[in-house]
């Protein structure tokens, strides 16, 4: 395995530290250790280069036969998974520094990386710190004897569901001894299954990764979300199943596009960043980016970390209703925040303020680009935000006023169940619709670089990313977790969502202390009905 | 032998069947029955014959293999559950879940039929299980059903009376449906069966099993089968197979 | 078990058998028709509880709350009594008139008031005759341990203990009283055993409600509730099927039939077969009462002043037959159970998944009755053909 040479220079110059607070100075690097050992079969190989040619991230050369370049591997398995020959094995390098408990390798290389570049430590992808997640301590009920399971196989099973604003009741009168509803009902959004997209922007991800998952939204009746990268022309035909989304950089943000998705998103804040804005580069911002996001081709898209028309609460009806206005009052209205500490009471304000929709995103949820610190040490589980904000709007009678969509981190139709049963109207995935298109988790999204051509816009990468066949594996996966989703309600012995949907005395748990089922408003395991 | 049921508790009844069937007995009568359940259940034998006067309870005849049952009355819930062989007859209607799992024998009902008839019958080793009745039925007709025979004839229907129910056929992985008379599509549990008109090979296999049914009430063949009938067969054997991620 | 006489501290699941007759003309027949019917369901409970709710059997009081009470120990009762004394007027009180059944033990003090809020109080409590009566028999129960009220309406009164069904119309002595309602549970409970105010029937003022099956989806339906204030202390499903026919009739003013087509919802592929305007009304229920549909197997007859209804869920997991003879409607878990009250029926028809058979006073016409013809509220429409 090679490495970049140690270098010397420029450490302990004098008047260094008196400049810590200027732009920090690159210094070379001391060895570092390789997160990936690459390993490769010469006798196998069959020397057709195709791993050069597939690494995104040019970590690999040819010299009479594929060279590696540790430093740059990522481990996203791309070379690996396209060598005809299998001769390619990546495998996670076995630690060469000596065991530390409280110094692991990871804090280790950020300290040493950190001291070479005095920047921001970055990364992409969802928090990937050993955090209790808390699904895994939650178990769900099913049917014995005293009420019978429901076999999903035969009988009618209903996943459809409504996200927006339901009144309180319905007002029925009688017409010729026939009922009518007196009531009148605001625009709401219906889907087929509770499992919607979660925003990726157009040039956060490629458009063919979009594109790939608009179609599945539309294949399956659900919702996906354009993020806040404006609506590209090649997805209008999509735009009936898609949240819009209005955030603090405002791009491609106009009446037309407004009117022209399902539901228009307030982005405040996000799992992996709360808190945080965040930029496209100016080399990111191509021709087609541009466009859609209505800023000249190279500039910075700056995404500032608030709305900078929102400092408080009632700034914040006023954008929900200019919105509305905007819209003539048929699109509903979702605000998007992470999941922070006094989630319950600001998910409240937003209710009151207008919103159809809170979209929670717990700390777990990813990011494309994020600080490292940020992403791993800010905010709350998406289990608990779920739980106390059902329980904040119910207390207050004003659960029916907006939809509650959860996301961050759910991994499969259990946690999906689960964040059902806690009292989520929907959940919103990300990650595991990327992963459905390749994604390995290698958490490099931020370089632009990704091989699999989902978090790229080098178009020699995203052409291998074909949106059709994309949106085949995307809508198999809404498929399959849906199709689970029904075997789990038919062991409840229920045959519609919302018999599920806050039904925390279908869960219980198992490990968790006193105070946190409190909080969830579950019991333990061992407690009866 | 004769015996009267009023204020007779079911397993005071069953037990005097059953010694009098081990002791040869091979006629009953049972006279005011009300509600008692589990009559014939168990019973071998195709000599016995059990005539009831009255409403017997649920699980006529469960288990049954081989006697014949007549019921001079309605017939409650899960009427030949998981029979074996024999006949039950019932003259009037019957309710939910009848033939539940039934293997062999015949179900005859003159009247109505409730919901989740024939579920999960199934055929094997050349007994095939058949459920006649005269009048309509309700939701999930031939639920999960793996082998045998529904005939559903809608003698003596009301205006507007839907032939059968909701979600007919769903699960169904074997044995065929006949419904005289038109059927809405949309009542069919297309995912697992098919619809589409009965052929003379069909009345052919109907006609016996119909001409046993009319002769039981006196009823007239071709009155019975005068008329088109639709065919609901399973679209699949194994209807599950592409269900799992495998 | 708690303490106290009555155990609140776990939900009880169970299955039963259900009775129900009604005079539609008014007449007034004795509670021996109802223990015959209730007696032949005798299976379908297992002597852990039975209970039975009688209409207009105070003619001489029909205006005055009736409030059955029980108690565990004389300081229970002197602390109710209390709260009675100061907030009604009570006009009569006597002991519930018993007899010793050998299948009824340990049984409570049993008490029964015709009480009347008096005009000044009710004035300044600012709220109707019902809420105000309503409230303090809420009181009464939730701070009072040994109390318990079981019984609240005008002219109507529920008898319930531990024991079968049958045995406690005996204990109960029904045969001398007349009622042109008689509702009738038999328990088969599968935890709670000796709770004599987790029997059924559930009352909520003139409301009772018996029920078979255990619900699936109680822990949205209570959550639901207890957005609208309602305490689902009793941990009974029953409960929860009682406050939700309180919450969307009484409260929501929805007709009794569309309420039972939010409890027992028809299915989207079904709505999507209805006549537009229909269609638009079951979506808004949908949308609107997903919390309150109640998903997994029941069967309930609920009874108020002039009413009785049965209705089952929406896949017709637990049975329910009707019948009609002359001006009766009788409506049962089974056919025997109709034929213990009314040997003859002219007509026997067992009600559709979800579909309401409902009896009015003074009207003829049976809702749900085959041959009637579609009704207001009939969620459950199926295609002709």
């Amino acid at each position: 395995m090679g490495s970049s040479s140690p270098g010397r220079e420029g450490i302990g110059r004098p008047g260094e530290g008196a400049r810590a607070s200027a732009r920090p100075r690159r210094v070379p690097a001391y060895r570092r250790s390789a997160e990936f050992r690459w390993t490769h079969d010469a006798e196998r190989c069959a020397r057709c280069k195709r791993c050069v040619q597939q690494c995104g991230f040019k970590a690999l050369s040819w010299e009479d036969g594929p060279v590696v370049d540790p430093d740059k591997c990522v481990g996203c398995h791309r070379c690996e998974t396209f060598c005809p020959q299998e001769a390619i094995a990546v495998v996670p390098n076995v630690q060469h520094y000596r065991p530390h408990p409280l110094w692991g390798q990871a804090h280790r290389q950020n300290v040493y990386l950190q001291a070479e570049t005095g920047g921001v430590l970055l990364t992409g992808m969802g928090n990937d710190l050993p955090y209790p997640i808390l699904w895994d301590h939650l178990l769900l009920d099913a049917c014995q004897v005293t009420n019978p399971s429901i076999d999903p196989l035969r009988e009618p099973m209903e996943l459809r569901s409504y996200l927006g604003r339901i009144p309180d009741k319905v007002e029925v009168k009688m017409k010729d001894g026939r009922p009518e509803p007196a009531t009148e009902m605001g625009p709401v959004l219906q889907v087929e299954t509770p499992i919607i997209f979660a925003a990726m922007s157009y040039g956060s991800i490629s458009l063919n990764a979009q594109k790939a998952i608009a179609m599945a939204a539309a294949e399956c009746g659900t919702l996906w979300n354009t993020g806040e990268g404006g609506l590209h022309e090649e997805l209008k035909p999509y735009a009936d199943r898609a949240f819009v989304q209005c955030a603090s950089g405002r791009f491609g943000v106009h009446a037309d596009y407004l009117n022209a998705g399902a539901a228009i998103e307030i982005k405040i804040g996000q799992g992996a960043k709360p808190g945080i804005g965040g930029h496209l580069p100016g080399e990111k911002v191509s021709a087609a980016v541009s466009e859609t996001r209505m800023i000249p081709v190279g500039s910075d898209a700056l995404s500032p970390a608030p709305q900078h028309d929102i400092y408080s609460i009632e700034d914040l009806k006023q954008l929900i209703f200019a919105l509305k206005e905007a819209t003539n009052y048929e699109k509903p209205v979702s605000v998007k925040i992470a999941a922070v500490h006094n989630v319950a009471a600001i998910a409240s304000g937003i209710v009151r303020a207008g919103a159809d929709m809170v979209y929670l995103d717990g700390f777990r949820g990813g990011t494309g680009a994020a600080p490292t610190i940020i992403r791993d040490h800010l905010g709350i589980p998406i289990e608990i935000a779920i739980a106390v904000v059902d329980q904040q709007l119910r207390e207050e009678g004003i659960r029916n006023r907006a939809s509650i969509v959860a996301a961050g981190g759910i991994r499969s139709s259990a946690d999906a169940a689960k964040a059902i049963a806690l009292g989520a109207d929907a959940v919103a995935v990300g990650t595991a619709a990327l992963l459905a298109l390749g994604c390995t988790l290698c958490q490099k999204c931020y370089t632009g670089k990704c091989s699999w051509g989902i978090t790229t816009q080098d178009p020699r990468l995203t052409r291998r990313l074909d949106p059709y066949v994309g949106s085949k594996r995307v809508a198999n996966l809404v498929r399959g977790w849906s199709a689970e989703l029904e075997e789990i309600l038919g062991a409840m012995g229920v045959n519609a969502v919302e018999s599920l949907r806050g039904s925390r005395e279908r869960l219980r748990a198992v490990g968790l202390d006193k105070t946190t089922l409190e909080i969830l408003g579950v019991k333990p395991a061992g407690v009866g009905a | 032998m004769r015996i009267d049921a009023r204020e007779l508790h079911y397993r005071e009844l069953n037990r005097q069947i059953r010694e009098a069937v081990a002791g040869g007995e091979t006629r009953f009568e049972l006279a005011n029955v009300n509600g008692q359940r589990y009559i014939g259940d168990g019973i071998q034998g195709e000599k016995v014959q059990i005539d009831i006067e009255g409403v017997p309870g649920n699980d006529l005849g469960a288990f049954m293999d081989g006697p014949t049952v007549r019921v001079r009355g309605n017939a409650q819930d899960a009427v030949a559950n998981t029979m074996n062989a024999g006949r039950i007859v019932v003259e009037g209607r019957a309710g939910d879940v009848l033939g539940y799992g039934m293997r062999g024998g015949e179900l005859f009902v003159r009247g109505k039929v409730g919901y989740r008839v024939g579920i999960h019958m199934k055929a094997y080793r050349g007994r095939m299980p058949v459920v006649v009745a005269g009048g309509t039925a309700g939701d999930f007709l031939g639920e999960y059903m793996a082998g045998g025979m529904l005939v559903v004839l809608g003698l003596e229907r009301q205006d507007g009376e839907p032939l059968i129910g909701d979600w007919c056929g769903t699960g169904m992985h074997g044995g065929v449906i006949y419904v005289r008379g038109e059927v809405d599509p949309r009542l069919v549990a297309s995912k697992f069966a098919s619809m589409g008109p009965a052929e003379e090979k069909d009345r052919e296999d109907m006609r016996p099993h119909v001409e046993a049914f009319c002769e039981t009430f006196s009823l007239d063949v071709e009155e019975a089968l005068a008329g088109a009938f639709v065919r609901m067969a399973a679209i699949s054997h194994r209807p599950y197979g592409a269900k799992y991620a495998v | 078990m708690s303490d106290s006489g009555f155990d609140r501290d776990r939900r009880s699941v169970s299955g039963c058998g259900l009775s129900g007759m009604m005079s539609l003309t008014g007449e007034r027949v004795t509670g021996e028709a109802i223990r015959d019917s209730i007696a032949i369901l005798h299976e379908r409970s297992n002597g852990l509880g039975g209970g039975f709710a009688a209409y207009g059997m105070y003619p001489h009081r029909k205006d005055q709350f009736a409030l059955h009470i029980m108690y565990y120990g004389a300081e229970a009762q002197g602390q109710a009594e209390a709260v009675l004394g100061e907030a009604f007027d009570v006009l009569h009180d006597e002991r519930i008139p018993t007899r010793p059944n050998p299948g009824v033990v340990d049984p409570p003090d049993l008490m029964r008031y015709f009480v009347l809020p008096p005009a000044g109080k009710l004035e300044e409590s600012g709220m109707s005759a019902e809420d105000y009566v309503l409230a303090r028999v809420m009181r009464v129960n939730s701070e009072i341990p040994d109390a318990f009220v079981f019984s609240s309406g005008k002219n109507m009164g529920a008898f319930k203990a531990v024991g079968y069904a049958e045995d406690i119309a005996d204990f109960f002595r029904l045969e001398e009283y007349e009622a042109y309602i008689w509702i009738a549970h038999g328990r088969f409970p599968t935890n709670t055993p000796g709770w004599w105010a987790g029997a059924h029937p559930f009352t909520l003022l003139d409301w009772a409600v018996v029920h078979n099956g255990e619900i699936s989806s109680y822990g949205i339906n209570k959550r639901y509730l207890e957005m609208f204030g309602y305490q689902c202390t009793m941990r009974t499903d029953t409960e929860v099927m009682a406050y939700l026919l309180d919450l969307l009739i009484r409260r929501h003013g929805l007709p009794v039939e569309v309420a039972c087509d939010v409890l027992a919802a028809p299915f989207w592929e079904q709505i999507e077969r209805m006549p537009e305007e229909k269609q638009r009304l079951y979506t808004m229920l949908r949308q609107v009462y997903g919390s309150a549909l109640v998903n997994g197997p029941f069967a309930i007859i609920f009874a108020r002043d002039g009413e009785m209804v049965g209705v089952n869920d929406r896949i017709k997991l637990r049975p329910l037959v009707a019948a009609r003879k002359d001006k009766w409607l009788y409506i049962s878990s089974e056919e025997a159970g109709i034929r213990g009250m009314c040997p003859e029926p002219d007509l026997v028809w067992a009600p559709r998944a979800g579909q309401p058979v409902i009896g009015r006073l003074g009207s003829d016409v049976v809702v749900g009755e085959p041959g009637v013809g579609e009704t207001a509220g009939m969620g459950q429409e199926v295609p002709s053909g």
